[in-house]
């Protein structure tokens, strides 16, 4: 009956004036994307490098270390390899795609590392204060102190230099940063209302500290972490430039490097590893502030 | 006679610099509503923090004694503080707006509570935290579970609290200043809501504040402090009908009568002169510089708590002079 449906859809139309039209985390993500255009750009850029890293082996089979064509001939001269080959002959596009892999598998290991040792630390400082705050950020202190190249380039020269080697170093070097950050937000939450009310349910610390604060101390840890993995893969480049990377892999960062002597005459050599090096970390920095926006729940209301 | 809930005894706070609560002593019996009454900063506060062994850095308990259903809470083990916070002694903050975790729905803030205290499933806590949801008064519960606090009203975010706070029946539920961010008619409605609350599960409830007109309508009992000091203490109605300590009645004085009759008076409301003291204040009454009745001997020594009439006690020397009644502990 057409009356009883109005009166249905009228009772039911009358919450989501009052709420909210988007709930939960996926809602938000949505309408983020809607107005959003800067993060919905940095999501694009970024899935299509994801998407190239993961089909690398499938688009460009074989070691793209492989001489296989002409040396130094320009992008478009032959459509076997599109993007041209550097001065030994080999697949530009192979490289950028295989280079992908490294660059993002470094960052993102680097980034993870970091975080881990950077929220532990940060997240005990801030929380308990006292001696425990004093003796930790004493030792974040030294670790920051120490530039972070020149820190990475030291444990790279010890260590063999390999991928999970360079992660690791870039990780260590990068923990201190997070550190700060998340001591901070911990020192301003854990006077929160809720983290006193949750003392007064019977909460444990760690508990407190990785269910009550943690999740409101993210949202700039994020941001952060978004960066972090830009800086790591900038790192990467660095070392792979100075010849410091893993040899049995190409990153961009060694493309850069290679075609640096043919800078005058094959310019593409090193301006296309280095405007995928640009585009990932632009990306990765609009993801970051839109993720921002995102994993706040009170920018609903906003 | 009833053996109270919760004694208190000597409890005296300090911080570094000075001590703010002095000897305070009081007993909560076991389904009544007890009154923390006092101006901003006497230490009634810290009193109800101090309970819970949650103070803020830097304070400490340095004398005292609080037996709660047993168990000395001051010298008791974090992991036995632990197990009694949240189950069977519960504590409902001042800020409803600030007091919930603002990254996680409501409901899951409640079922945590039973999760955490009786070991029940996942399921289960949902089940009853509907239910919770629905005993203190929030409509659509089912629905509203997963909502995240921005999603509620400062006396709706209470009632949450509460659901919280009540979620594992404790004996004892502590309310410091539970109304006061929130306006007059959500506070009748929060406050009713807290007394039938106290019926239905058998607890008992200190409710501090500062509001006289909520003591006189909620409270069974009321504890006047004064500068971190008990200043009286009594049954609600020979309270309001004869307050002994100079101060309840200057408080008194200054308040509108219960009649209503004043509302409509032109008359200025009278005032207690000069300002409160510290309550770090050592020497002799703290409340004798403003005191109307006082004597030279209030300047000397701290009043000891007397009991003039059974379960009536004040701490003013001059009242208990006039009353001829001798000092008991």
């Amino acid at each position: 009956m057409p009356l009883e449906g109005a009166l249905d859809r009228s009772a039911d139309a009358a919450p989501p004036i009052a709420r909210p039209l988007a709930r939960g985390r996926s809602g938000r993500l949505l309408r983020a994307c809607v107005t959003n255009p800067a993060f919905l750009v940095g999501l694009m850029i970024l899935l299509t490098v994801v998407a190239v890293a993961l089909l690398a082996p499938w688009l460009y089979p074989g070691d793209p270390q492989d001489m296989v064509a002409v040396p130094a001939m320009w992008p478009g001269e032959d459509w076997e390899h599109p993007l041209g080959t550097d001065s030994l002959g080999r697949d530009v596009a192979a490289g950028l795609a295989h280079g992908a892999r490294v660059s993002l598998l470094v960052g993102l290991s680097a980034a993870a590392i970091g975080l881990t040792i950077g929220t532990v630390v940060g997240a005990s400082a801030g929380y308990f204060g006292g001696v425990v705050d004093n003796a930790l950020s004493r030792l974040t202190e030294v670790f920051q102190t120490v530039p972070t190249f020149l820190l990475v380039i030291v444990i790279v020269a010890i260590v063999q230099p390999a991928a999970s080697t360079i992660a690791l170093a870039i990780g260590v070097a990068a923990w201190p940063t997070v550190a700060r950050l998340v001591r901070a937000q911990f020192r301003s939450l854990r006077e929160a209302d809720f983290v006193m009310a949750a003392r007064s349910l019977g909460y444990s610390s760690p508990r407190i500290i990785a269910m009550e604060v943690l999740p409101n101390a993210l949202p700039p840890v994020i941001v952060t972490t978004s960066v972090m993995v830009a800086n790591a893969i900038l790192t990467e480049a660095g070392l792979s430039f100075l010849a410091m990377g893993d040899p049995n892999l190409v990153s961009w960062g060694s493309m850069i490097g290679d075609g640096r002597s043919l800078l005058r005459t094959e310019w593409f050599l090193t301006a296309l590893p280095g405007a995928a090096i640009a585009l990932t970390v632009l990306s990765l920095n609009l993801v970051g502030d839109g993720l921002n926006d995102i994993l706040n729940p009170r920018s609903g209301l906003a | 006679m009833m053996y109270p809930l919760l004694r208190v005894e000597d409890l005296t706070i300090g911080f570094p610099a000075a001590t703010v609560v002095h000897e305070v002593s009081f007993e909560v019996f076991p389904g009544e509503t007890m009154a923390l009454v006092g101006e901003s900063g006497c230490g009634k506060s810290i009193t109800a923090f101090a309970l819970m062994r949650l103070l803020p850095p830097g304070a400490r308990i340095l004398r005292g004694e609080v037996m709660f259903d047993g168990i000395n809470l001051v010298t008791a083990a974090p992991r036995t503080l632990r197990d009694v916070r949240g189950r069977t002694l519960s504590l409902i903050l001042q800020e409803p707006m600030t007091s919930l975790n603002p990254v996680l729905p409501i409901g899951m803030q409640i079922a945590e509570v039973m999760r955490r205290h009786e070991g029940i499933g996942k399921a289960a806590a949902r089940r009853r935290s509907v239910e919770l949801l629905e005993l203190v008064g929030v409509t659509d519960a089912q629905r509203r579970y997963d909502d995240f606090p921005h999603h509620f009203s400062g006396g709706m975010r209470q009632r949450v609290m509460i659901a919280m706070a009540v979620a594992c029946n404790p004996k004892l539920l502590i309310a410091d200043e539970p109304t006061t961010a929130l306006d007059v008619t959500i506070q009748a409605q929060v406050l009713d809501l807290l007394d039938s609350l106290r019926r239905q599960l058998g607890m008992a409830v200190l409710l501090i504040t500062h509001d006289l007109g909520v003591v006189a309508q909620w409270a069974d009992r009321v504890t006047v402090m004064y500068a971190g000091r008990v200043v009286e203490q009594a049954p609600v109605r020979p309270f309001f009908a004869s307050p002994r300590h100079p101060y309840a009645r200057g408080l008194l004085d200054a308040s509108v009568g219960h009649d209503g009759e004043a509302h409509y008076t032109t008359r200025r409301l009278n005032e207690i002169p000069g300002s409160v003291a510290s309550a770090a204040f050592e020497h002799g009454c703290p409340f004798a510089p403003r005191c109307p009745v006082r004597i030279d001997a209030c300047r000397l020594s701290s009043p000891p708590l007397v009991a003039l009439v059974p379960e009536h006690r004040v701490a003013c020397i001059v009242t208990a002079g006039t009353e001829h009644v001798p000092a008991v502990g």
